[in-house]
């Protein structure tokens, strides 16, 4: 019973938004009616674009080596390295908190300071899978002009970091890993997709 | 059908191809990659769209006017920088928030500050955050970004 209610308890909120549609239809309650008109657009507007995006963004999954764009990202890789992470970072998707794990990966891999912050920049505003519903929603000169002014910010903001944090010992630290076994690093952390 | 649907049906169509004609397994993996993506986040997008929904009807497009349109200054910017700041949205469902709040009466510039401090500033992962990068990385990474959103927004405004 317990593991049933855990089961469905995500779909809790569509249940109740379900029952108060029907309700408000049978009872001809008007404001009701028009949630749900709302509803039904958004939902239309989401299913006509969204489930493509999806097959782009898989597609790029597989044919894009990220394993390969990781070892250029050092101390000297200059402006190619910083295209590069900020390629690595558009072709990642998830929230801001599933980056953390792939700095780790990527610092231990030898990324420089700049290019991990970088890479966080990128990550959190430039990912395809977002540019493309936000394309969808705001259209394409709003998604273009965000993305235009907000990559030289980052990329100064890598560099403000990278001075900031010079002489301290700076080391991106993996949480989940006990530091008497670092031969245990989990490469692979779940967040990274 | 809107034109955002015709881009990306036939963008799709098009890489699916090409990827089909290349290497037929590797563009099945592709499909079953994205498809696990979307349905991940179809359910917490289909529950923001009831709140969306709700809200479109609950608030008046007056109030949005007053607080986060044209005439609402700077008061709005800093409303927009904080409540994205702070709120914990992921980025995929914020969009039809800020497409509702744009229909409503926002201006680009405060929806853009909204939308840049949500995904680049994060007051509730900070623990998290310290965690990896340790404390003054951290609490400096998310300062810099909070006034970079900033200047986004107001670049934003200018330009649309």
């Amino acid at each position: 019973m317990k593991t049933l209610a855990k089961k469905y308890q995500p779909y809790i909120w569509l249940a109740a938004f379900g029952v108060a549609t029907i309700v408000s239809f049978s009872l001809g309650f008007d404001p009701g009616k028009t949630v749900f008109t709302n509803f039904r657009v958004s939902v239309f507007e989401l299913l006509s674009f969204v489930p493509f995006i999806f097959i782009i963004v898989g597609l790029f999954d597989v044919w894009v080596p990220k394993e390969k764009i990781q070892k250029h990202l050092g101390k000297d890789s200059g402006v190619k390295g910083m295209f590069l992470v900020v390629l690595l970072a558009m072709l990642q998707a998830g929230p801001l908190y599933g980056a953390f794990p792939v700095a780790y990966v990527l610092h231990k891999k030898g990324t420089s300071v700049r290019n991990i912050f970088i890479y966080l920049g990128a990550f959190s505003s430039m990912k395809i899978p977002m540019l493309g519903i936000e394309i969808g929603y705001l259209g394409v000169e709003f998604t273009l002009a965000r993305t235009l002014i907000s990559l030289p910010l980052f990329i100064a903001i890598g560099l403000l970091m990278e001075r900031y944090l010079k002489g301290t010992e700076f080391e991106v630290m993996n949480p989940g890993e006990k530091p008497s076994a670092p031969a245990q690093a989990n490469l692979q952390p779940a967040g990274g997709k | 059908m809107s034109s955002n649907a015709i881009i990306f049906i036939s963008l799709a169509a098009v890489l699916s191809a090409v990827s089909f004609f290349l290497d037929r397994d590797k563009t099945v993996a592709g499909f079953k990659k994205g498809w696990q993506m979307f349905r991940k986040m179809l359910l917490p997008l289909l529950n923001i769209l009831i709140i969306v929904s709700v809200a479109l009807y609950a608030i008046p497009p007056s109030a949005i006017d007053e607080y986060l349109g044209a005439g609402s200054g700077i008061g709005g910017f800093f409303v927009a920088a904080v409540v994205g700041s702070i709120a914990f949205i992921p980025p995929f469902i914020s969009y039809p928030i800020a497409s509702g709040l744009l229909q409503q009466g926002a201006t680009y510039a405060v929806v853009a500050t909204f939308m840049t401090t949500l995904i680049m500033v994060g007051i509730v992962t900070l623990p998290l955050e310290i965690q990896y990068l340790g404390r003054r990385a951290a609490i400096a990474r998310n300062v810099l970004n909070f006034f970079a959103a900033i200047i986004v927004g107001l670049a934003i405004g200018v330009v649309l």
